[in-house]
C-alpha cells in the first residue's frame, strides 16, 4: 500500500489533520535523531505554517492533491529558499540560498510539507554519508553500520519512519545504494528527465535527483511531480510526463516482460548471500510470467575507473567556485592567494579534496588525452553495451551492491575499497539509464538487500511496472527497523 | 606514477593549501587510485568517439535578455565580506601597481 495514498485518505476522510500528521513525524524525528542523525536542519516551524493552510484547504472543502498535507525530507545539496543549505560542507556552513531548487519549489506547489534537509556526504562525493563534515548518520537496521551514501540521511530516514518520502541525488549511486543499504525505494530517474536546477553541481553530465520512498507506487508518485521540462537546466529533456502510477494495480504481472541478467555482476566479490538473494528474486520474477535470459556487459567492470576519472574531472571544475568571494566560509583575509587556498583548505574535507585532486591532475596538461578523453571513450563502449543489451530486453537486473551495509570507519581509511561499493550502480550513470533499488531479502544479521533494475532511455514505467509487479508478490517492503 | 612534485603542483592549480600530511597521503592514495585507472590503458579505444554527456540534447539557446533578480539583499546576506553594492576581497594590486 502507498503509504502516500494512505495518508492521502486520512487527510481527505478527516482522520488526521495535516498539523497532526507533521507533528506525529516531527516528534518521531526529535525522539530518533540522537542515535540516527539522519537531519542536518529541522524545518519544524516552516512545516507547521505549511500544514495549516493545508488544513486551511480541507475545512473549505478544496480539494487537495494526492502530495499535499505529504512530509518531505530533503538532501541538503537542494537549494531552498532561506533554508540553509551546507551540502555537509564546513564551506558553505551558513550558506542561505536566495532562490528555490526546480524540484523543491514544484513539491511545494504540489503541497508536500518540508520536514528539514538530510544529511549526506560532503558534496554527495561518497558511499557511506561518513564524508558529512557534521555527523555520521546510522543505518536504521543496525545503528553500528553505515547507511550507504551519498543520499544516506534521505534514506535512513524514510527507513525509520522519520518521513514518508525524500528526495535524493545520484551520481554514482546515491540513491540507490543507501536505498539497498536501508531497505528502501530509490529511483534514479533518466538524466535529463528531472531538473538539476537548484542541485548543487557534483559532476553535471551524470547527478540525477531522484526520491527514496517505502513503496515503488510512492516513488512513482513523487517522480511524476519532480519529472518534466525545465528552461532553466539545458540538459532538461522536452518530454511529456506520464501518470506513472496509471498501470501500478494490484494483480499487475510481468507476462512478456523480458528480463536480462547481467552475467558480470555475478561472481568474485558477491556476498553470496546477496547472490542468493537476487537469484530467489529472479525466480520470483519468472514465476510472475517474466522471460529471463542472462547476457553479457563485457565493459561493465570498466564502469569504476571510468567514474573515478570523469566524476573528479567535473567536479574540480564545478568546486572552484568555493573560493571564499561571494558566500560561504572565508578562512583569510592576507592576500587574494591565501584567501582562496586557505579558504578552500579548511572548507573541504578529506574526500572532495582528494577527488578535486584526481580530477585537476586528469584534466592538466600532458594528462587530459590518457586519463579524460581516455574515459570518456570508455563511456561510449559502455553506453554501447547497454545498447545492445537493449535490443533483446526490456530491463537489466542485477544486485544493488555486491554486499549488505558495512560498519562504520570499516572503509574511511581505503578510499578505492569504498569506490567499489559502488560496482554496480556507477555504470547506469555512465550510460543515462532510468534505474531503480527495491528490496528483496534479508541477510544473516538482519540487514537489508537491494535488488536494482536497469530501464532503458526514459522507460520509467516499464522499470516501475516490473519493480511494482514484485514488491506485490514479496512481503521485503512491509518490515521495519527495530528502533 | 605520481610524486609529491606533482601532488604539491596539483595542489597549487586546484588552489588548495595542503599540509605536509596531506601531500604524503594524497601522494600514496593518488597514486593507488590512478594505479587502479590504469586498466582502462588496455582497452582499444582508437576508433570510439567521446562521450560527453549520456543524453545529447543540442541546441538549446535562450534569449539573451537580463533579468532582474528580485532580492538582492539576500544574495549579499552570504557574502563573507561587502563594501556598498559589493563584494570586498583582499587588495589585489599593490600600491605601485
Amino acid at each position: 500500500m502507498s503509504l502516500i495514498r494512505e495518508l492521502h485518505r486520512q487527510l481527505t476522510q478527516k482522520e488526521r489533520s495535516a498539523v497532526e500528521i507533521t507533528q506525529g513525524y516531527l516528534a518521531h524525528i526529535e525522539t530518533l535523531e540522537p542515535q540516527l542523525r539522519s537531519f542536518l536542519t529541522i524545518t519544524a516551524d516552516h512545516a507547521l505554517a505549511k500544514a495549516q493552510q493545508v488544513d486551511q484547504q480541507i475545512a473549505a472543502g478544496e480539494a487537495i492533491g494526492l502530495l499535499a498535507g505529504i512530509p518531505i525530507a530533503l538532501k541538503d545539496n537542494l537549494c531552498t529558499q532561506g533554508v540553509q543549505t551546507t551540502c555537509a560542507s564546513k564551506v558553505l556552513e551558513g550558506f542561505i540560498p536566495p532562490y528555490e531548487s526546480t524540484v523543491t519549489e514544484r513539491l511545494a506547489t504540489a503541497g508536500t510539507i518540508c520536514l528539514g534537509k538530510t544529511n549526506m556526504d560532503e558534496f554527495a562525493m561518497g558511499s557511506s554519508t561518513e564524508n558529512s563534515a557534521y555527523q555520521v548518520t546510522a543505518n536504521p537496521w543496525d545503528i553500528a553500520r553505515v547507511p550507504g551514501g551519498s543520499s544516506g540521511g534521505s534514506a535512513a530516514a524514510v527507513a525509520a519512519d522519520e518521513c514518508p518520502i525524500a528526495l535524493g541525488s545520484d551520481t554514482g549511486g546515491s540513491i540507490r545504494q543507501p536505498a539497498a543499504f536501508c531497505g528502501v525505494v530509490g529511483l534514479k530517474p533518466t538524466y535529463g528527465l528531472v531538473s538539476r536546477y537548484g542541485l548543487v553541481a557534483y559532476a553535471s553530465s551524470l547527478d540525477q535527483i531522484g526520491p527514496l520512498t517505502r513503496t515503488v507506487e510512492d516513488a512513482a508518485i513523487v517522480l511524476g511531480a519532480i519529472a518534466g521540462h525545465d528552461p532553466k537546466d539545458s540538459t532538461s529533456l522536452n518530454v511529456d510526463i506520464p501518470d506513472y502510477t496509471h498501470t501500478l494495480k494490484p494483480g499487475l504481472d510481468c507476462k512478456g516482460r523480458k528480463i536480462g541478467i547481467i552475467q558480470e555482476t555475478f561472481g568474485d566479490g558477491l556476498d553470496p548471500v546477496v547472490d542468493a538473494a537476487v537469484k530467489t528474486a529472479i525466480a520470483q520474477l519468472e514465476s510472475l510470467g517474466a522471460e529471463v535470459q542472462t547476457l553479457s556487459c563485457p565493459q561493465f567492470r570498466y564502469g569504476v575507473p571510468t567514474y573515478y576519472i570523469i566524476a573528479p574531472s567535473e567536479a574540480s571544475s564545478n568546486l572552484a567556485r568555493y573560493d571564499g568571494v561571494k558566500y560561504g566560509l572565508r578562512a583569510n583575509n592576507d592576500s587574494l592567494m591565501d584567501m582562496y587556498t586557505k579558504t578552500r583548505a579548511t572548507g573541504f574535507g578529506a574526500e572532495v579534496k582528494r577527488r578535486i585532486m584526481i580530477g585537476t591532475y586528469a584534466l592538466s596538461a600532458g594528462y587530459y588525452d590518457a586519463y579524460y578523453l581516455k574515459a570518456q571513450k570508455v563511456r561510449t563502449l559502455i553506453k554501447q553495451d547497454f545498447e545492445k543489451a537493449f535490443e533483446s530486453v526490456d530491463v537489466l537486473l542485477c544486485p544493488t551492491t555486491p554486499t549488505t551495509a558495512f560498519k562504520t570507519g570499516e572503509k574511511v581509511n581505503d578510499p578505492l575499497s569504498m569506490y567499489l561499493s559502488d560496482l554496480m550502480t556507477i555504470p547506469v550513470n555512465l550510460a543515462g539509464l532510468p534505474s531503480l533499488s527495491l528490496p528483496c531479502g534479508f541477510d544473516q544479521a538482519g540487514l537489508p538487500i537491494g535488488l536494482q533494475l536497469i530501464g532503458n532511455v526514459l522507460q520509467e514505467q516499464t522499470l516501475l511496472e516490473v519493480a511494482y509487479a514484485y514488491e506485490q508478490a514479496t512481503p521485503w517492503h512491509t518490515q521495519t527497523p527495530h528502533l | 606514477m605520481i610524486d609529491i612534485e606533482q601532488v604539491r603542483k596539483v595542489a597549487n592549480l586546484a588552489r588548495l593549501d595542503l599540509t605536509t600530511e596531506e601531500e604524503t597521503q594524497f601522494t600514496t592514495q593518488l597514486n593507488s587510485i590512478l594505479d587502479y585507472v590504469e586498466q582502462l590503458s588496455g582497452l582499444d579505444t582508437a576508433d570510439v568517439q567521446p562521450t560527453t554527456r549520456a543524453i545529447e540534447v543540442s541546441n538549446i539557446t535562450r534569449r539573451d535578455r537580463l533579468e532582474t533578480f528580485s532580492d538582492r539583499e539576500a544574495i549579499f546576506k552570504n557574502a563573507p565580506d561587502q563594501e556598498g553594492d559589493y563584494f570586498k576581497v583582499p587588495k589585489i594590486l599593490d600600491n605601485n601597481g
